[in-house]
């Protein structure tokens, strides 16, 4: 089984038109996904790799039945067009985009609350059961089917960590990359909920980083709430305290929290391993399968 | 981004935020003409982009012409926590009765902003946030709506303000979340809020950092971070447009995404190197934007070895192998080794592109960065 995505999902791809856009629908139809519309605003009437694109969102979903949606929208635009995609609605919405500004996060964020729709992203790699669809812009290759599930704050530390997997012959039932930015749609605890409630997923490998508090509020949801076990990887051990590496979000307050010590801690009291090296996190997970 | 003091409170003024009058000067003379312009006392203050640094010697107070130079000659040209000093903020002092602290900042747990007042400013406040949590008010704020006036005095009168200043510290608050909001701050603080004899507050101090992403939105704020680089590695990243930190160990360190570098950066500390910087391509990179990376690193005279760390997802290996081949076939003797880890997207078209004569090939990053890390051991130091 699946979780958020799977060989049925009806993709429109927002931002079809645009280079990445163009590039990785072609990659997402090639890997099979079912991608029935583009969705560019003065791009009605065109194709792309056989696709139709429409105008409007709304008018993509009416004709082609889309629930999902793909945003490949530069990051000037990009809060316009997941309020449009909000607006529709859609179950899911992956927001690719890097680089949007934060405060149009939040007034995203807020519209999303009053929603049903899963966001995933932004600055997020997107979402692959593989076999069946991906939504985003993760390598299908390096993925493989089988019983693990996949969440992450970082795209390239997801590959990272997949590769190890399956390398060794340990397939995913799904990855989703929640993306690494101060305000993302899907948390930690809603991907580890959705994999928890889900009977194929035996195992969850989950790969975080300094800055926030999401990793400790996951680590006592597991604590409390899931039976699935969990091993962890946490980037920027080494990270000096008030630098911001890279990702808005990493960046150590100095207060305790934050720290890749803390949530070290926290992940070890509720009970999972973190691993020093991805290729340890492998280890945990081929240990409890 | 982060603005200096002296961009901040130019930024608060134009809002209608009460700041002492101040110059700038970049010269011990420049420092004593601002002081017969303005009037004694004055307080010297280091423009440099690091926290405490009255503790650190960068804030002095002068009482005439004799003190003021001193304080200037001391200050000018210091080393502050690694950074250089080339300019002061030369400002009347204020005479205060108590000092509070006004901030505003997002709140990623909430996933909205938070506007934060305390009566215990004029001290570190992040030792106040941890210490005692319960000495700052925090109004959590509606994005759709911005900060309403009630929420602003509901905050002031939570904090204990006097009451005879509440009215004016409550505006000032409401125009701290307004300029926050206006120019796309990521924080925006007042440390501390005097309240002077008089009855009146005065903005002491600055802070505003202003999100990159959203600096396309603001030309004017992106002018003034021209003038904020002290280092040049950071202006010449900066010019690069890379996430770029340096660090005090000697191997040198590039990859794409965030989570990833900081992964490799651990890992060289798990087999016993020291990373001596975080540079992140970001995603999509084009070979002149790989070229510009390795240029970066060996800038650096600390940097012995360099780890190349790519796993491709919208980046794509041929690329990245066409701008490593660019950038080393430069030189007649490539500066420091390099060991390059190449997976993902068109990895194997990179691989074939990449001349192995220029630098180490390794299948995984674990055999990339212990390569890396026993080239580094190999130079003498």
């Amino acid at each position: 089984m699946s979780v958020l995505v799977d060989e049925d999902t009806r993709v429109v791809v927002q931002g079809i038109t645009g280079g990445e856009g163009k590039f990785h629908a072609g990659q997402m139809i090639e890997y099979g996904t079912n991608v029935v519309a583009g969705a560019v605003p003065g791009k009605g009437g065109e194709e792309v790799h056989g696709v139709p694109v429409y105008d409007t969102v709304h008018e993509a979903v009416r004709r082609e039945d889309a629930d999902a949606s793909v945003v490949f929208v530069p990051p000037a635009f990009a809060a316009d067009a997941l309020f449009e995609a909000l607006d529709t609605p859609l179950d899911l919405v992956v927001a690719i985009t890097e680089g949007i500004p934060t405060q149009d996060m939040a007034t995203v964020n807020r519209r999303l609350r009053d929603t049903d729709t899963h966001l995933v992203g932004p600055n997020c790699p997107g979402v692959i059961t593989p076999g069946e669809a991906k939504l985003g812009i993760l390598p299908g290759n390096i993925f493989a089917s089988g019983k693990v599930g996949l969440v992450s704050r970082s795209g390239t530390l997801t590959y990272q960590v997949v590769d190890n997997l399956t390398s060794r012959g340990i397939g995913q039932t799904t990855a989703i990359g929640i993306g690494g930015d101060p305000i993302i749609g899907t948390s930690f605890i809603d991907a580890l909920e959705l994999f928890e409630a889900d009977p194929e997923t035996e195992a969850i490998a989950m790969c975080g980083e300094i800055g926030g508090e999401d990793e400790e509020a996951a680590a006592e949801y597991i604590a409390t709430q899931m039976d699935t076990p969990v091993a962890a990887f946490i980037a920027g051990r080494t990270a000096p305290p008030g630098k911001r590496m890279g990702h808005a979000g990493a960046i150590v307050s100095g207060s305790g929290t934050g720290t890749a010590e803390s949530k070290i801690e926290a992940l070890n009291n509720a009970g999972v391993p973190v691993g020093d090296t991805p290729e340890e996190v492998a280890d945990h997970i081929e240990g409890y399968l | 981004m982060r603005l200096h003091e002296y961009q901040a409170k130019s930024v608060f003024a134009d809002a209608g935020i009460p700041t002492p009058d101040s110059r700038l000067a970049t010269s011990v003379d420049e420092a004593v003409d601002a002081g017969r312009d303005l009037g004694y006392p004055v307080a010297v203050k280091a423009q440099v982009h690091v926290g405490g640094r009255g503790k650190a010697g960068g804030i002095e107070i002068a009482t005439d012409e004799a003190g003021l130079r001193e304080a200037a000659e001391s200050i000018l040209g210091m080393d502050l926590k690694g950074y250089h000093v080339d300019r002061v903020l030369v400002e009347s002092a204020v005479d205060f009765t108590n000092e509070l602290y006004l901030g505003v900042t997002m709140d990623r747990g909430e996933g909205e902003p938070v506007a934060m007042v305390s009566s215990e400013g004029g001290v570190d406040i992040e030792e106040v946030a941890a210490e005692t949590p319960e000495a700052i008010a925090r109004e959590g704020v509606d994005p759709a709506f911005g900060m309403h006036p009630y929420q602003a005095r509901k905050a002031v009168y939570e904090a204990g303000v006097p009451r005879d200043v509440s009215r004016a510290v409550a505006s000032v608050l409401e125009t701290l979340y307004d300029l926050w909001e206006a120019n796309d701050a990521s924080e925006a603080e007042i440390n501390p809020l005097m309240v002077t004899d008089g009855g009146d507050v005065v903005a002491a101090d600055a802070v505003m950092n202003v999100d990159d992403d959203a600096l396309f939105r603001h030309p004017d704020l992106a002018d003034m971070e021209e003038e904020s680089y002290t280092d040049d590695l950071e202006r010449k990243a900066g010019e690069y447009g890379f996430d770029y930190v340096r660090l005090s160990g000697n191997v040198g360190i590039i990859g794409n995404g965030a989570g990833l570098v900081m992964a490799t950066l651990d890992l060289v500390d798990h087999y016993g190197g020291e990373p001596a910087n975080f540079l992140d391509i970001g995603g999509g990179a084009k070979a002149e934007r790989v070229a510009n990376a390795l240029d970066m690193v060996f800038s650096d005279p600390n940097v012995d070895s360099v780890v190349f760390n790519i796993f491709g997802g919208i980046t794509r290996g041929d690329e990245v192998a066409r701008g490593i081949n660019d950038a080393l076939s430069q030189f007649d003797e490539i500066p420091k080794p390099v060991v390059v880890r190449l997976a993902g997207t068109n990895a194997s078209e990179g691989m074939e592109i990449l001349d192995t004569d220029l630098v180490q090939v390794e299948g995984t990053l674990e055999d990339a960065v212990q390569r890396a890390v026993a080239n580094a051991e190999e130079v003498p130091r």
